[in-house]
């Protein structure tokens, strides 16, 4: 399998993430991560997911969100050319006898304390997956008392955007 | 649910009887298009109706659509007052098949609403363009699991093309055009817009047209132009091509464009089980119905084909059979108005995305400039093959042994009495297949089914609609004892409203297609199929249950009954003969025929049974 990131430009209305949602569990198709939120367009969201997934099946899966209604657009956005970020906030316990290696753990990672007590300090990181997963491994030692993760969201590189002029190009609807 | 008492509208019989409501009604459609001002949301939907052409909706009143049902009571629109919500949806299924039109089909919130849920599965699995409109609860009362609730939009999210649920009045006109729109363009579907009771009851204005948003609906209808000239290449260079088309040729009204491409090409052409009628029956080219049932004929043509061009077809389970083996040697053009068809179960060498009429129409142009250029194909080694298989093994039947009377001679008398210009409905099982197999089309729109969704109870309700959109059309449902006892409640609107359509029950007293199953797969262990009473033996006794005649009867019907192969001919002429009531024929047919050719489920093509135990001698002498 391959993770693929596809980026979906969908109107602004009630019901369309249920509609996206169903539509990938009906038709067995697997989501790693999904993100949804407002683009520079208020009629307009954007769901960024991430599907594992081999390259016939991928064509089915955006032909099948192509013919949701709702759906504008659908880009793939391919690693080398996009920035993608997830967001994880993790509590930490750190006693003080811990509380150093907690801080340069952060330091490394360019972690932010965002909440701290006698007991536990919590941490906001940004970064690729790959680079969360790691800093969850340095962590895990420690004590990790609790922790809430962001799906991806991700933009291409460059000058280009999905709206705009210069747009990217949409993942073809014809075959 | 319960319906509006006559009382509270005294003057709906003193109108008729002045003939008034023909006045009003001309009335009202003047008005269709001009704006008004305050007005309900009911009234507004009504116009709505109105404006985009509707003459008819199938459905039934209660709680939460009561206030559309009003405005309803004075409109040009007429309302068919069907017995079962389900009897609404397949109605207006059946009317859009038809005619070609969009089907309307209302019902109230909760359960009004979930009782449409078979038939939109149904258009949907079969792309017919029908709109459903249901109540439902007020907008404050949404979530609280209030009486009669059920969220139908979600509910139907995966079975309709696209839903709505309306949430201000003034949206009204602009959510039913688009509505209608996407029904009926591109590939077509059943939509559903949802009305809450207070949006109905809001005040508002009513403007036509209202504009469209659907900035994210732009279905592809022309094909590209050098994927229809790479197609038309292999065409011509083909030596086993197969034409192989399905619904969408028939939903395109591309028949005529088809038979010039046939002819043009001299390719046999198969119609899938949705794609009947779309090519002639009588033309020598047509090899019959591809897939489980089809003839041999069909579907070794596309067994040994080297190019098989779908025309609005969409590979099947069905048709396929096991998929790996299908058509191993074949190339693929596959032409189709929704691109996500294209590749989803087979591999398309040449995709084409399209609208059937204008695809087909550009192949046809670009075959005859491969002609000109002097590249023409020679099929002859391919028909002779194709004549052997089919002069070999020919659709056939046998008597039952029993002396009883053969289901599948009744059906192909009838298809020979009333004829190709006569409509045809069918349920669901072995009565379809031998209706698919013995009548002759030569029409679209003729034939009528629930294909892909294969739901039992569509004849009857389906034929209603068809008659209602072509009342100078016979319309024959030809349903099973099975499929009958779902919905023949709508014979009692049929009966009440004038719809005069003739309904041939098949009736060999069992599930008849399970039963072959259990025949065939499971040791003739019958399973819950028998339907009618047995004694301790397990063996039929001699009385009905139901009486279909006095069913019949009961339902407002002329009720007939035919029992030995004598009568066949004169009780189906005694039922043409009758043009002012619905008619149904008890059928009494054996319980032991068995539709054949089949492929078995899962099997591949190549295994495909004559008869059963007969496997056709294919000989692997390639042309």
């Amino acid at each position: 399998m391959t993770r693929h990131t596809l980026s979906v430009l969908v109107e602004n209305k009630s019901g369309v993430l249920a509609r996206v949602s169903a539509l990938f569990s009906r038709r067995g198709f697997n989501i790693e991560s999904l993100a949804v939120g407002p683009t520079e367009n208020p009629d307009l969201s954007r769901m960024t997911i991430v599907v594992d997934a081999e390259s016939a099946p991928l064509e089915q899966i955006t032909k099948q969100l192509n013919k949701l209604i709702e759906v504008i657009k659908i880009v793939e956005l391919e690693s080398d050319a996009a920035v993608q970020r997830e967001l994880l906030l993790v509590k930490v316990r750190a006693p003080m006898a811990d509380r150093t290696q907690v801080l340069q753990t952060a330091d490394l990672f360019r972690a932010r304390v965002i909440d701290v007590n006698t007991d536990t300090v919590t941490l906001e990181a940004t970064g690729t997956p790959d680079k969360l997963q790691a800093l969850l491994a340095v962590l895990a030692p420690l004590g990790i008392k609790e922790m809430a993760q962001s799906g991806t969201v991700a933009l291409g590189r460059g000058p280009r955007s999905m709206s705009g002029a210069g747009t990217l190009r949409p993942v073809e609807r014809t075959a | 649910m319960s319906t509006t008492t006559p009382s509270e509208h005294p003057t709906r019989e003193a109108a008729a009887a002045l003939a008034g409501v023909e006045t009003g009604a001309r009335s009202v459609a003047e008005a269709a298009h001009t704006p008004a001002q305050g007005i309900t949301g009911a009234q507004s939907l009504v116009r709505s109706l109105e404006a985009v052409g509707v003459d008819v909706v199938f459905g039934i009143p209660g709680g939460a659509i009561l206030p559309l049902y009003d405005p309803l009571f004075d409109s040009r629109v007429r309302h068919v007052l069907v017995r079962h919500e389900q009897g609404a949806g397949h109605a207006a299924t059946g009317y859009a098949q038809a005619t070609g039109r969009v089907g309307v089909c209302m019902a109230t919130s909760g359960p009004g609403a979930t009782n449409l849920v078979t038939p939109l599965a149904d258009a949907y699995m079969d792309s017919v363009p029908i709109v459903a409109i249901t109540g439902q609860v007020p907008s404050g009362a949404i979530g609280t699991d209030a009486f009669q609730e059920a969220d139908i939009r979600g509910i139907t999210m995966p079975i309709t093309k696209h839903n709505f649920l309306v949430t201000d009045a003034a949206e009204i006109p602009q959510r039913i055009a688009e509505a209608f729109h996407l029904a009926s363009t591109g590939r077509p579907g059943p939509v559903l817009v949802d009305v809450p009771k207070d949006i109905l009851q809001a005040t508002t204005d009513f403007s036509w047209p209202p504009r469209l948003d659907l900035p994210g609906y732009k279905p592809t209808t022309r094909p590209h132009g050098k994927q229809v000239r790479e197609a038309a290449a292999l065409i011509t260079a083909a030596r086993r091509p197969v034409l192989y088309v399905g619904g969408g040729v028939i939903k395109a009204g591309a028949s005529e464009e088809l038979l010039e491409l046939a002819h043009l090409t001299g390719a046999p052409v198969v119609t899938t089980l949705m794609a009947r009628g779309a090519y002639p029956d009588s033309d020598p080219q047509n090899l019959g119905m591809p897939g489980m049932h089809g003839t041999v004929a069909a579907v070794t043509a596309l067994q040994k084909a080297d190019l098989l061009v779908a025309l609005g077809a969409r590979f099947d389970d069905r048709v396929t059979g096991n998929l790996d083996s299908f058509a191993p040697e074949a190339r693929i053009v596959h032409a189709d108005i929704d691109p996500a068809e294209i590749g989803k179960n087979r591999k398309a060498d040449v995709p084409i995305v399209g609208d059937a009429k204008e695809t087909i129409a550009e192949l046809v142009t670009a075959v005859r400039a491969e002609h000109e250029a002097g590249r023409t194909p020679d099929l002859a080694a391919w028909w002779t093959q194709l004549d052997d298989w089919r002069d070999r093994y020919p659709l056939g039947y046998d008597w039952p042994e029993d002396g009883a009377l053969s289901p599948q001679y009744v059906i192909e008398r009838l298809g020979a009495i009333a004829g190709p210009d006569a409509i045809y409905t069918s349920g669901v099982g072995q009565h379809q297949m031998w209706a698919a197999q013995f009548i002759k089309y030569e029409k679209p729109g003729t034939w009528l089914n629930s294909g892909g969704a294969g739901t039992m109870g569509y004849a009857v309700p389906a034929a209603m609609g068809a008659k209602y959109g072509c009342p100078d059309t016979t319309v024959w449902a030809i349903d099973g004892d099975g499929c009958f006892q779902m919905t023949n409640q709508e014979l009692a609107t049929c009966a009440i409203e004038g719809i005069p359509v003739k309904v041939a029950i098949i009736n060999n007293g069992n599930l008849g297609m399970v039963r072959q199953w259990q025949t065939l797969f499971y040791e003739g262990r019958y399973s819950n199929t028998k339907l009618h009473p047995v004694d301790e033996n397990g063996e039929r006794k001699p009385v009905r249950i139901p009486d279909f005649v006095a069913l019949a009867e009961a339902l407002g019907c002329v009720g007939l009954r035919c029992e030995s192969r004598e009568d066949v001919d004169a009780v189906i002429e005694k039922a043409m003969a009758i043009t002012d009531a619905p008619v149904v024929i008890d059928f009494v047919v054996g319980a032991d025929a068995q539709v054949w050719p089949m492929v078995a489920a899962g099997a591949s093509n190549d295994d495909i049974l004559a008869a059963r135990g007969l496997r056709p001698v294919f000989g692997d002498d390639h042309v």
